[in-house]
């Protein structure tokens, strides 16, 4: 049996428009675009001049702050604008434009770090933080804090997270097939930084493929577990994977610390792998271009800081007029409303679908068929949050526990009265956390 | 590739396919088997019982919706649903015009002044069938035998129910009878084997979940067995779970979205309840039937059942497990 959690849902998948294909390249873009924000917490600041030029790895921006990670150009080129530009996000956002001379000079502190052994746990984790890496799922939260557990906190799992749930995603799909040694070289590294001898990579039964290239590959390297986990929607969330492979439950308001476990992404772990092996930080990631109206889906290897409207180029544009553009997965991806917006280190996805938009248009009542209730993976109650918010209740809200949904989207998917209670929840947090910051 | 207009909403940007009105004909389609088995045991009689609970139904919920300039949403196959549900609650014999007279009870009063789909606190079909039994006690209860004929040349039979309970004397139809539903009862409770086609219909549909109607039966047929009037006899039992309503009615009345919990373990106490409540009816009360009161006192504390049910969040019980 599968590992997995209480609650959650099968989702149709999507995936065969792209798990069986090969990870391109993508075509030279001559101007690109590298947003100061490029993942949760503090924004950055250019160390950079508009006229300066600058090489394939050399770092453009950074913070001082401790939640935070430095940016790479991902071109060599030179600096052509430091101004605000559209951020997927849907915000402006300050952004660095670099003219691609296309030379592709590789920066000279772009040097191997070499055997990961010849280092302290210390030097490990100020080489991920130079190196840019954050977690390249869904909020980028930076890998080097991550790593960086209090040291009340006892870890003592390491969990890469293969799940990739969101239906129509295959980038984690690819590279496991592609690159598991680099996944599990990275994984080993991650090991050594919090002193464990055991790591996991858990991946859903629908990558069978997968699973199949991460066990064989995972026979060199001792200590490595890969869990098969049950293909169910949202398998991926952080604290559902941990339930599933560590039977632990994250305590409400907790972090997976807490239980003692770090999960990172098949992403973060290759560009980890990456720095040790190659020297260069992280200016690229596997992104999957997919929806009914792409013409040609793919899985393309995209540096930082291209436009969408390039990246769906090389997917051959559109065959019909796309209503909606998602980055991301199409359960919690973000709706882009221009195609001019670059990707950033959090693009796992973009999505362009022809028939979306239109679904909550037909609303019924709430006919408390209780299925939102059966699945919410956080075993809370959707529509009495739904019905405590749209009477503007948030008292009672927060007694149904309102704060501990993690915006998975199932209870809005699956409602058959064509209720979007996450829509009322997400505005609902929002206040109220807002009001608890006041006070 | 030109710029155009996206749509802009907030995640998740997909649905499932699921709607009320694909629920309900659903719920419709796991009808039919007992629906036909109905007509087939009390000829065109029981079909005209039947499309006039329908037809009622749907046209009252339309003109009330039309007259109080409210949306007009029948299509959602709600009161379809309701109005088959009524007609399938009758006996063969009703005279038509209290069948339009209950449709309207039905839709009127108990759906619709509660504020429509979704918000009436009780089940109406099943509110209209006990309105009718009040306010019609002798046609509500005047049953036919399958294949007697109908109108006028209707020969009335008791029901094994009330023969068990020995309110009516009578002879008892055997349980194979019982079983494939040739025996004196409501349209639609006859047939235990239509009924469970239905049944399982709906729940590989995944429409609707075996907690209540498991709940139901097995507390009902343990309390029987141990407690009824002639204990520990397996016949008695499977007497009283194969006749009256209470196949139909754990199938599909306690099932209503609407007016049960919505918690899994609400669910249970649901279920169980209905089926104290049956057998206590069924063994001390008045009448020899006893769910659809059962059911609708359970209705009534459904709100309070899920108040104390609400599953424990994730992460509240297991701290530092380690
Ligand atoms: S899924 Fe929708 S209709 Fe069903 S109980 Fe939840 S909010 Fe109500
Ligand atoms: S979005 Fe929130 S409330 Fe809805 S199912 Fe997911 S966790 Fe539960």
């Amino acid at each position: 049996m599968p590992a997995t959690f209480k609650g959650g849902l099968h989702i149709e998948d999507f995936k065969d428009f792209t798990n069986k294909l090969p990870i391109k390249k993508l075509s030279d873009c001559g101007q690109h675009i590298f947003p100061l924000q490029q993942h949760i917490g503090a924004p950055l600041e250019a160390v950079v001049k508009v006229g300066d030029y600058v090489k394939v790895g050399q770092k453009i921006a950074d913070s001082s702050a401790f939640v935070c990670a430095p940016l790479h150009s991902s071109v060599s080129g030179t600096v052509t604008d430091i101004k605000p530009f559209i951020h997927p996000s849907g915000a402006v956002v300050t952004s660095i434009a670099i003219e691609n001379d296309f030379l592709y000079n590789i920066s000279e502190s772009v040097i191997p770090k070499g055997d990961p052994t010849n280092y302290t746990p210390e030097q490990i984790i100020a080489i991920i933080r130079d190196a840019g890496i954050v977690g390249l799922g869904g909020a980028g939260f930076p890998t080097h804090v991550k790593l960086s557990p209090p040291p009340d906190k006892k870890i003592t799992h390491v969990i890469v997270n293969g799940a990739e749930c969101e239906p129509y995603l295959t980038s984690d799909h690819r590279r496991m097939l592609e690159s598991p040694d680099m996944i599990l070289y990275g994984l080993k590294i991650a090991m050594r930084v919090l002193g464990l001898s055991n790591g996991y990579i858990g991946i859903e039964t629908n990558k069978a493929d997968a699973i199949k290239t991460m066990t064989a590959a995972a026979d060199a390297y001792k200590g490595v577990k890969i869990i098969p986990l049950k293909t169910k929607y949202p398998q991926g969330a952080e604290k559902q994977l941990i339930k599933a492979i560590t039977k632990r439950s994250v305590p409400s308001k907790g972090l997976p610390a807490d239980v003692g476990v770090i999960v990172l992404n098949i992403d973060t772990v290759t560009a980890i792998a990456n720095v040790f092996k190659t020297g260069m930080p992280l200016t690229s990631r596997i992104v999957t271009v997919s929806g009914d109206c792409v013409k040609e889906p793919g899985n393309f290897e995209v540096p930082l800081g291209v436009p969408f409207r390039h990246i769906f180029e090389n997917a051959g544009g559109f065959m019909k007029e796309p209503r909606k553009i998602i980055m991301g997965g199409p359960m919690m991806g973000i709706a882009q409303f221009s195609l001019d917006a670059p990707s950033i280190k959090t693009t796992s996805a973009l999505l362009a679908l022809s028939d979306v938009g239109k679904t909550y248009d037909d609303i019924s009542p709430c006919i408390r068929c209780g299925k939102c209730v059966n699945s919410c993976p956080m075993h809370l109650m959707p529509l009495y949050l739904n019905k405590a918010v749209s009477e503007g209740d948030l008292e009672t809200a927060e007694k149904y526990n309102i704060l501990d949904c993690i915006e998975c989207g199932i209870c809005s998917y699956l409602c058959p009265g064509r209720q979007n209670p996450l829509q009322h929840i997400r505005v609902a947090k929002q206040q109220i956390i807002e009001k608890s910051r006041k006070s | 590739m030109q710029e155009q207009k996206f749509v802009v909403s907030s995640s998740p940007h997909i649905h499932s396919e699921e709607s009320v009105s694909s629920i309900m004909f659903d719920v419709l389609t796991a009808l039919i088997p007992a629906s036909v088995a109905g007509i087939y045991f009390f000829g065109y009689r029981a079909a005209i019982v039947l499309l006039t609970a329908v037809v009622s139904c749907v046209a009252f919920e339309a003109i009330y919706q039309y007259f109080m300039k409210k949306r007009i949403t029948v299509n959602d196959l709600s009161a379809a649903v309701t109005g088959l549900l009524i007609g399938l609650n009758m006996p063969p014999s009703i005279p038509l015009w209290m069948v339009v007279i209950g449709s309207a009870f039905a839709i009127v009063i108990v759906k619709q002044l509660y504020g429509g789909l979704g918000k009436n606190f009780i089940n109406p079909a099943l509110a209209a069938r006990c309105f009718m039994l009040i306010a019609w006690a002798s046609a509500m209860t005047t049953y036919v035998t399958p294949f007697m004929g109908y109108g006028i040349d209707a020969v009335s039979s008791a029901t094994p129910l009330a023969v068990l309970k020995g309110v009516s004397e009578g002879a008892l139809p055997s349980l194979r009878n019982c079983f494939f539903g040739i025996k004196p009862g409501s349209i639609g409770e006859t047939s235990a084997v239509m009924l469970s086609i239905g049944f399982i219909y709906l729940l590989v549909r995944k429409v609707i979940d075996f907690k209540i109607p498991a709940a139901y039966i097995i507390v009902f047929s343990v309390l029987t067995f141990m407690f009824g009037k002639t204990p520990y006899d397996a016949t008695y039992t499977l007497y009283h779970i194969l006749t009256g309503g209470l196949l139909l009615g754990a199938f599909f009345m306690a099932t209503d979205y609407t007016t049960t919990p919505t918690t899994p373990l609400g669910q249970i106490i649901f279920g169980a309840g209905c089926g104290i409540l049956t057998f206590v009816i069924r063994q001390f009360g008045g009448y020899p039937e006893g769910v659809s009161f059962s059911i609708l006192l359970m209705n009534v504390v459904t709100p309070l059942i899920d108040r104390y049910t609400v599953p424990k969040k994730f992460g509240e019980v297991a701290k530092n497990v380690r």
